[in-house]
């Protein structure tokens, strides 16, 4: 029986294998792959997407655990041609160095925010993702920007 | 193939350079159609002026984080004086021209290889002169436009002007300045007081599509048609397959095909790929990976099935105890030693360490009857191309290689092992081949790191000054099975003779012995420079706590008075001894050297010259009763030359102090029955952002040549963070990884 879903915002099905992890049905089948490789055991975070908006590593992730839930990808994280904040200030940090990662940190980041919109030191230094470049300096720097910027929004 | 033949070939104006930016039978979709080429003016085959005034620039070396797709066109654009804003950055195939002589071809676009921080140095070389020849004739095209003289015409952010205030941008004099033959003379470069853009901070410039998932890795590339390959490798070093099985597999929805991949013979070059397996083809990856897991197969574990660790660390235990063969002898080392007041000994282990890309090896790769692609992250685009022609045959000028953004490189792509699998696969099925590497792949096929024990010694006279130095090094040399070293010349590749501090102590020896060790090795990141930093830096602090001198002042009486010595290993050709002296300064100053820390706090402080840039750190740890130690302050001082990009410098630097901070902290290849245990991230722990320090980056202002800045930020981290530790602790780091020799010791 076919795996439905909301994609980036859109109806989609899937009738093939429900045990694959969604990073392979979006890198392979989707095409998107702004979601990336790294461990495939859940332990680096660069294919962080959100599940009914909360992060989630789809690596480990099988499709039949997201039957009639909604996946949101990095490339479904900007409004047109409006980045999202986080994506912003990690542009104005100049935070990538490789960038393999940074989609992963990114959506790590819009979930950590939007849970807790002002975040500690501590907290911003949270996230658990692996940046192999070394770039968790500027990663901190710029979700500390996101926040002040989304509170400006808001 | 000479320098110059290169030059002449890549500085080429004309027609026929037209679409030169173009990759034919690419596999990338953002390729620009080649109509929209030929509307715009190509000036040399790394710029052209499209009709809205856009300044292409060709971006010709891997991108892999280390920023030259942004400081390379830099170099190009600030002697065109174009306008940044209006600059779009192109990344090129490898591009190969043909030549008589041998090998038969040449770069077209200059060298193409990313390894060793050499990109701004020869950029800096040979890239200015691109811009320079380009503005050159744009200034030609307005001259002749006004009749006017070229010398009395200025350029500014892509226009010239007249000196009555007249005006014509690029764009308007581009099609006919790609008209005109170029003086023989070379174009003058500008006065380094006149830049506008070298030494500006300019952030990535891709990072748009970076942030926005649009940025294409190796791994992203799946054209229509094409088969994933996932395979299955001997896990054994030199190991090989004894029976297999792929029934099961092959029951595997989507599973196409299994083909056995041979691996080298034991004691052959590495030229190709580095292990024995069974590839498994298949639609899609998930497939190709449930097809690997249902194969049976046993393997023979080869010639080095009883290799542990542990032997290891007892053969080079063994070996020190032996003569190895002395590469450096300065002075009477002996004759030091029998009248020194004082002597220090230490010994420090390295262990084998792996690249861990955050991207695993990949590679796309289409044989056909006469012509070949590949497309993958390789930092090696021409050892690519010599691969895919060696086993296909295929004339080089027909095989298209074009390396993707590298989600990480460390050195790990210098080798093109993924590629020659991937061509392999593709040449035995007839497809196009996307080739995917697993996490567990990745950590047990690497080339690693080398292991070495350093036995360090040194003679001191009555004043405290060292009067003598031995280095004796037992490593399992990074120069392992290459076709392109002599047998003899392994420790090359471990001690760089000319390394400090030769020539600063008078009696010196620096010793290699060879660790036999079945596991690849290769290029890890300021290769020999991470371990030996890491001896030299530790037993420096060492000596001066012996001999109860400043740790500082004894390094700057050791540099003594600021001169050039000859450096004829990667990086010379000098060593400046008053540049080296200055970051030491820098980050004692920044640190805060010489001040009283609490208790339990100490400052720690180490300085290395990497292949010409000059670094040094100083850190502040604070250890808990239990052990449990954290880094309060890290400051990186650096002088890499002038500053192309002040931002990516900074990056570089953070980035190599983290890196040097991680792998110190808890990273290890070990060794069990001739295979490599750590499989993933779960055990290879990486450090994460909580434990990673701000880093301070201080960059001396200087108007020397640049060099790169990639490796230069590591060394030192590592002894930096040791001595540290041992101001605060008293507890001497001597074996890495730290990992819990803290707590250990607390408990002791």
């Amino acid at each position: 029986m076919a795996v439905r879903f909301t994609l980036n915002g859109k109806a989609t099905s899937f009738d093939g294998d429900a045990d694959m992890p969604l990073l392979w049905y979006l890198r392979d089948h989707a095409r998107l792959t702004g979601t990336k490789f790294g461990c495939g055991i859940a332990a680096c975070g660069a294919c962080t997407v959100h599940v009914d908006g909360a992060a989630q590593r789809s690596c480990v992730t099988p499709l039949r655990a997201i039957e009639g839930r909604a996946v949101r990808t990095i490339e479904g994280l900007a409004d047109g041609d409006r980045l999202h904040a986080v994506q912003q200030a990690w542009i104005e940090e100049d935070v990538a160095q490789c960038g393999y990662c940074q989609a992963g940190q990114i959506m790590a980041a819009v979930d950590l925010l939007a849970k807790t919109p002002d975040p500690s030191d501590e907290q911003v230094a949270s996230l658990t993702n692996l940046c192999r470049c070394g770039t968790y300096p500027r990663i901190r720097k710029a979700i500390k920007r996101a926040a002040a910027a989304l509170k400006e929004e808001s | 193939m000479s320098a110059q033949l290169t030059r002449r070939a890549f500085l080429a104006i004309g027609a026929s350079a037209a679409g030169g930016l173009l990759l034919r039978g690419s596999a990338f979709a953002a390729d620009r159609p080649r109509d929209a080429a030929e509307a715009s003016a190509q000036l040399g085959v790394l710029v052209r002026i499209e009709p809205d005034g856009t300044i292409v620039i060709g971006s010709r070396q891997p991108e892999m984080g280390q920023g030259v797709k942004t400081s390379l066109p830099m170099l190009v654009a600030e002697e065109l004086d174009a306008d940044w804003s209006r600059v779009r950055i192109e990344e090129l195939p490898l591009g190969l021209v043909a030549i008589a002589e041998e090998p038969g071809v040449t770069w077209k676009y200059g060298p193409q290889g990313a390894g060793g921080s050499t990109s701004i140095p020869e950029g800096w070389g040979d890239l200015r002169p691109v811009g320079a020849e380009a503005r050159r004739l744009l200034v030609l095209a307005a001259a002749a436009e006004w009749n006017a003289e070229a010398a009395t015409l200025t350029t500014f952010a892509g226009t010239v002007k007249h000196p009555d205030g007249r005006t014509l941008t690029y764009a308007e004099l581009a099609p006919k300045a790609a008209k005109i033959v170029p003086p023989k003379d070379p174009a003058p470069l500008k006065d380094p007081a006149q830049y506008r853009l070298i030494g500006t901070p300019q952030r990535v410039v891709d990072a748009r599509e970076i942030v926005t998932g649009r940025a294409q890795y190796g791994l992203d590339v799946f054209p229509e048609g094409a088969l994933v390959a996932v395979v299955a490798r001997c896990p054994y070093f030199d190991g090989a397959i004894e029976s297999w099985d792929a029934s099961e597999a092959k029951k595997i929805p989507g599973v196409r095909d299994v083909v056995v991949l041979p691996g080298p013979k034991p004691g052959e070059p590495y030229a190709q790929n580095l292990a024995t397996g069974l590839a498994v083809i298949a639609d899609d990856t998930w497939s190709a990976i449930r097809g690997r897991n249902a194969l049976k197969v046993s393997w023979t574990k080869g010639p080095w099935a009883d290799e542990t660790s542990a032997k290891l660390d007892a053969q080079a235990a063994g070996l020190l105890r032996g003569k190895g063969k002395v590469v450096r002898r300065d002075g009477d080392l002996a004759g030091a030693k029998a009248k020194a007041a004082r002597t220090v000994e230490a010994t420090y282990r390295v262990p084998f360490v792996a690249h861990a890309t955050m991207e695993p090896q990949n590679a796309y790769a289409k044989v056909e009857a006469d012509h070949v692609t590949v497309v993958g992250s390789m930092q090696m685009p021409s050892g690519a191309s010599r691969v895919a022609n060696a086993i296909t045959g295929v004339h080089r000028l027909k095989i298209d290689v074009r390396a993707a953004r590298l989600g990480g490189g460390f050195g790990r792509r210098l080798t093109n092992d993924f590629v020659a699998e991937a061509v392999l696969i593709a040449k035995a099925t007839g497809k196009a081949i996307k080739l995917v590497w697993t996490r567990e792949d990745d950590m047990r096929h690497d080339f690693y790191r080398p292991f070495g024990v350093h036995a360090m010694t040194a003679t001191l006279d009555g004043d405290g000054k060292v009067t003598g130095w031995a280095q004796r090094l037992a490593s399992a040399a990074k120069y392992y099975r290459r076709a392109d070293v002599a047998p003899g010349d392994e420790w090359q590749s471990e001690i760089y003779p000319d390394d400090f501090p030769a020539q600063c102590v008078a009696n010196l020896e620096y010793e290699w012995l060879d660790v036999k060790s079945g596991i690849a090795r290769g290029s890890w990141r300021a290769p020999a420079h991470t371990a030996n930093a890491f001896a030299n830096e530790s037993f420096i602090d060492e000596i001066a706590h012996a001999t109860k001198q400043d740790a500082v002042a004894l390094r700057l009486a050791m540099y003594g008075a600021p001169r050039e010595l000859a450096y004829t290993n990667h990086g010379g050709p000098v060593f400046d001894t008053g540049r080296m002296a200055n970051v030491l300064q820098v980050a004692a100053d920044r640190i805060g050297w010489g001040r009283k820390v609490a208790r339990g706090r100490g400052i720690g402080i180490a300085a290395h010259f990497t292949f010409g840039g000059y670094a040094a750190h100083a850190m502040e740890v604070s250890v808990a009763k239990g052990g449990e130690y954290r880094i309060e302050r890290c400051v990186c001082a650096v002088d890499v030359g002038r500053v192309v990009n002040p931002l990516g410098v900074e990056a570089q630097m953070m980035g190599g102090t983290i890196d040097g901070i991680s792998t110190a902290e808890g990273l290890e290849i070990t060794i069990r029955d001739g295979r490599v245990v750590e499989g993933n991230f779960n055990d290879y722990p990486l450090l994460r952002s909580a434990r990673a320090p701000d880093v301070e980056v201080h960059v001396v202002k200087s108007d020397k040549a640049p060099s790169g800045a990639g490796e230069m930020g590591i060394p030192t981290a590592a002894p930096a963070l040791c001595n540290a530790i041992f101001a605060a602790t008293g507890v001497r780091i001597r074996s890495l990884p730290i990992r819990d020799q803290l707590k250990a010791a607390s408990r002791a």
